[in-house]
């Protein structure tokens, strides 16, 4: 089965009342690289935590590899975990930094039992492979720069041998120069080990480029799920448009879009955009639109999108 | 071209001491750490420093003021030493100011990681039972604990460990609450590792030193509190030597010889006074290199 | 455009009050005398940081300057001086910053005016949109009544009623919907793209001659980040403000910048009209910092990467500071501190590898921290 991470219906609310995620579903096949955009406030850390479990989803159903992961307890949490890792976004932070990266590294080892007199090979062989030497095994933290360590951050999701890595964000934080390293990094990685990840970013040149389908949520929603090139070429969903246009130096005429996101708490009737879509008309705050499909495995959630006419917003391509 | 130094304060333009990144105990620490140093090996070595028993005395030199021949404090109402009292004394003086703090300290520590970790409910139950013993004056507690127990030293340290548990468990629990949702600790969690893995390999190394700080500084509590009981009667038996029993003893000669009471007195404000500023000095020093979250 | 252009109400020179007034009497500087905006001048600022025998040389000599209606981007990674660079032009270091160098605005010499002077100045000719718009921002007090302590400590207006006024005015002009509900409104009930606004209202309050922007929509949406761009853009055009923008991102630069300085380990690496240097580079820092934006059609895993990092600001080179990482190092860049060679009409590039020098040349000679 080809099908690595299936998570059906998502649903979260906070005790504060806001929705963070709203109906959103997912899947990762293996070996892919499937991308999770949206600005702050979309709900795609909401999301990806409750992908890892550590946050509850109020509703929906969440299967990994097969087996359903919203009721595994125990003993099958844990082994499904072995499987499902995660590189943090903040390289500062996402490493204890009162301990050794090594340490880091062999606490996920322990975890999974990995016998110890393996385990400094593996952590050898991890830390090449992430482009590190042996010296900053033995490093702490505040020794160490952003990308050294992301690259640690990705051994030690390596570690227990993951068939999926969640990306929060993990480029966001460094330089460019850097982050091309870490991106040809994971590309390389995908290549050698099979790994398949879950990126999200709200960098869209990031994610197109390293992803092989994307997703694009806004207000705690899935807008537009497809294929990266087609989704780059032609955006089936007005804010997915608004965003592309919206990246600087895209060369594309920027849509404007008046006014700010939304609030979660309150969020606008019928589809969540139309206060601030470009193309909306009468229907649009009335209806909220479903996921439908608008091309090869390409969905959008636009009343205006359909097969016959898959983009709502055609691009207009300035003039440099 | 004009090449002009006007941003410059001249006032430093003098050699200003480097801060750095590497901070070193202040001076008042070092002192504390030292005269803690000697107390120790005080207690240690008293049949080395003194040929004096501390409890049996000659009656016949009772009450002799401090700078008596052969006897340096001078003597108390039974004719013992007073520096051999104070050196020998100082072994369960001490203990009982040490040990219920490193019992507290494993146990608060314990409850702390357990409360912080947990979920909502497990916390509650935690430090709401822990706040159970807050609503005791902690002398009082003890007080009580002790006299319930019966008097002697063993049971002088079981109360004073209970009564110190909650401050070192709520020490604990902050220090775990404020790492819970650190970036670390989340990929920790998906780690898959159990819950003690990630309570003693990813959070004790954080929260040790704040534990230990506050645990030092405690130890200077501590050993007023032990005196406190003994004092009272409830920890260690006469004739044993031990400060604050020391104390009750002489406190009916304080308007006779009033001299022979500074002795223990002072040893324990110097000791207590001693921990609390080592704690203290231990604090800024290990905050600054101990990079924490 | 005479100075005041769209904003002033009321006579300029006449101080509000007593107190709101002082700054502007008291200020030494004398009126610019050319009527209209001015240009900031920067020539071989350096900034150096001193704490105890340490010396952190953040800025190098950098020289540019920054006309009216024109924006300027200083494009760099972290650790390149970018940010140094634009608050030692308004003069934001503590004490214990060596700033030398020459900075004028018109006539003033930036550097040579004594603080109260300086202050008169800042917020009045030069203003500062800072990363952050809620660092900027008082917590406790309502978003109107910051503008218009800023209107009347520059004596801009005569009257509260004015100020008020005046402040609902510049909350409109930047895009903010309900201007007079954010006048009362304190930051937190904003969003950040409205925060970074009010703080860019702020800014524009007396007309600025210069503004300058620190990496004012890192903090921000790409969506928001569009529209603030877009309102700077707009500013300028109808105030003929000169813009000094500090960036890490290309693409910004991309989109607003007239004029690109790059920045690298303290020092300008290359500079000249946006579209030269961003489609032409001729500084392998500059190639390779272009090279590692992924763009649609580079294979995944090809990103041209180059190794190592950008060096900790200060870090002391004897020669090109990018010779560690630089594809084309020869073993002359490791010695010889690199020139500004003239390339283009107004670009100028620090290689001399990929720039060789002719008898033609311009050479702008390398600079006095360089030469040390």
């Amino acid at each position: 089965m080809t099908v690595l991470l299936d998570a059906v219906g998502l649903n979260k609310t906070f005790d504060n009342g806001v929705k963070a995620v709203h109906n959103v579903s997912l899947t990762v096949d293996r070996g892919e690289t499937v991308g999770l955009v949206g600005e702050s406030g979309c709900g795609k850390s909401t999301t990806a935590k409750m992908l890892l479990r550590l946050l509850t989803p109020d509703s929906g159903q969440l299967r990994f590899d097969g087996q359903d992961m919203m009721s595994a307890r125990g003993r099958t949490l844990r082994k499904l975990r072995k499987e499902l890792q995660v590189v943090p976004q903040n390289p500062q932070t996402s490493l204890n930094p009162r301990i050794t990266v090594r340490q880091s590294i062999e606490f996920n080892l322990r975890a999974h039992s990995f016998p110890k007199s393996e385990w400094s090979q593996r952590v050898g062989g991890l830390l090449e492979r992430v482009g590190l030497t042996a010296r900053h095994g033995d490093s702490y933290p505040h020794e160490m720069s952003g990308g050294q360590l992301q690259r640690a951050a990705i051994a030690r999701a390596l570690a227990t041998e993951p068939k999926l890595v969640i990306c929060d964000e993990a480029v966001s934080a460094l330089d460019k120069s850097v982050q091309a390293q870490v991106l040809n990094l994971l590309a390389e990685l995908q290549r050698d080990l099979g790994v398949a990840y879950l990126f999200i970013s709200h960098d869209l040149s990031v994610v197109e480029h390293i992803s092989d389908r994307v997703v694009v949520m806004y207000l705690g929603r899935v807008v537009e799920e497809g294929p990266a090139t087609s989704v780059w070429a032609a955006p089936s969903h007005p804010y997915t448009s608004t965003l592309l246009s919206a990246s600087p130096g895209s060369g594309r005429t920027r849509i404007r879009l008046e006014g700010d996101p939304p609030n979660p708490a309150d969020p606008p009737s019928g589809c969540v955009f139309h206060t601030r879509c470009p193309v909306a008309f009468d229907q649009c705050p009335v209806d909220p639109p479903q996921l439908r499909t608008v091309g090869a495995r390409h969905n959008s959630a636009c009343l205006l999108t359909s097969p016959e006419r898959p983009v709502a917003l055609p691009p207009v391509t300035a003039m440099s | 071209m004009a090449t002009i130094d006007v941003a410059v304060n001249p006032r430093f333009r003098r050699r200003v001491r480097t801060s750095g990144t590497r901070r070193r105990l202040p001076t008042s620490s070092r002192v504390a750490g030292g005269i803690v140093a000697l107390l120790l090996l005080a207690a240690l070595f008293a049949p080395l420093l003194t040929s004096q028993s501390p409890t049996v005395g000659v009656l016949g030199d009772r009450l002799q003021g401090p700078g008596a021949a052969g006897h340096l404090l001078g003597t108390d109402g039974q004719g013992r030493d007073i520096l051999a009292r104070l050196l020998y004394g100082a072994r369960p003086s001490l203990l009982t100011g040490m040990i219920p703090v490193a019992v507290a300290g494993l146990l608060g520590t314990a409850f702390g990681l357990i409360a912080g970790l947990g979920k909502p409910l497990l916390h509650s139950v935690v430090m709401r039972f822990l706040d159970v013993f807050y609503a005791f004056p902690a002398v009082l507690l003890a007080i009580a604990i002790a006299a319930a127990l019966g008097s002697g030293s063993s049971n002088a340290i079981i109360a004073l460990s209970v009564i110190l548990v909650p401050p070192v468990a709520r020490v604990a629990e902050a220090e775990t609450g404020r790492l819970r949702n650190a970036d670390f600790m989340e990929a920790a969690r998906a780690s898959g590792s159990s819950w003690f893995s990630l309570a003693y390999r990813q959070v004790l190394p954080n929260i040790a030193p704040a534990v230990v700080v506050y645990c030092t500084a405690l130890i200077g509590l501590s050993i007023v509190y032990s005196a406190g009981l003994s004092y009272l009667g409830l920890g260690i038996a006469p004739p044993a030597a031990e400060w604050g029993l020391m104390i009750s003893d002489l406190q009916q000669y304080m308007f006779t010889t009033p001299a022979l009471l500074i002795a223990p007195a002072l040893a324990i404000v110097v000791a207590s006074v001693s921990f609390n500023v080592l704690g203290d000095g231990l604090g800024s020093y290990l905050n600054v290199r101990s990079e924490t979250v | 455009m005479k100075r005041g252009g769209l904003l002033k109400n009321g006579d300029a020179g006449t101080p509000a009050g007593a107190s709101t007034g002082a700054h502007r009497a008291a200020a030494a500087a004398p009126a610019p005398s050319v009527p209209g905006k001015n240009t900031l001048r920067v020539r071989e600022l350096s900034t150096t940081f001193v704490s105890g025998r340490r010396e952190v040389r953040a800025v190098r000599s950098v020289s540019f300057e920054v006309r009216p209606g024109r924006t300027l981007v200083l494009l760099g990674e972290s650790g390149s001086g970018k940010s140094v660079t634009a608050r030692a032009v308004m003069r934001l270091h503590g004490p214990r910053a060596v700033i030398t160098g020459d900075v004028t605005l018109g006539e003033v010499d930036l550097l040579a005016i004594d603080d109260a002077a300086m202050r008169g100045i800042r917020g009045d000719r030069m203003a500062l949109v800072p990363q952050d718009p809620s660092a900027a921002l008082d917590p406790l007090r309502r978003v109107g009544s910051q503008i218009t302590e800023v209107l009347r400590l520059h004596g801009v207006v005569p009257d509260k009623a004015s100020a008020r006024a005046r402040a609902i005015e510049l909350l409109g002009l930047v895009g903010i919907p309900d201007p007079q509900r954010a006048f009362r409104s304190y930051p937190h009930e904003l969003s950040g793209g409205m925060r970074q606004r009010v703080v860019i209202a702020m800014g524009i309050s007396c007309d600025p001659e210069v503004i300058i922007a620190d990496e004012p929509t890192t903090a921000l949406d790409v969506t928001v980040q569009a529209q603030i761009l877009d309102l700077f853009a707009d500013l300028q055009r109808r105030l003929d403000t000169a813009l000094l923008m500090v960036t890490h991102d290309v693409g910004v630069a991309a989109d607003i910048a007239d004029e690109v300085a790059v920045m690298y380990a303290g020092s300008i690496v290359e500079t000249g009209p946006a579209r030269e240097v961003l489609e032409r580079p001729r500084h392998p820092y500059t190639q390779a910092l272009l090279a590692a934006i992924p763009t649609p059609g580079v294979e995944r895993g090809q990103l041209v990467a180059i190794s190592g990092a950008p060096p900790m600001a200060g870090e002391d080179f004897p020669g090109c500071a990018f010779a560690a990482r630089c594809p084309f190092v020869q073993p002359t860049c490791r010695t010889t501190p690199p020139p500004l060679v003239g390339v283009g009409s107004g670009h100028l590039a620090a290689c001399p590898v990929i720039n060789p020098i002719t008898p033609g040349t311009p050479v702008l000679g390398p600079t006095l921290e360089n030469s040390r």
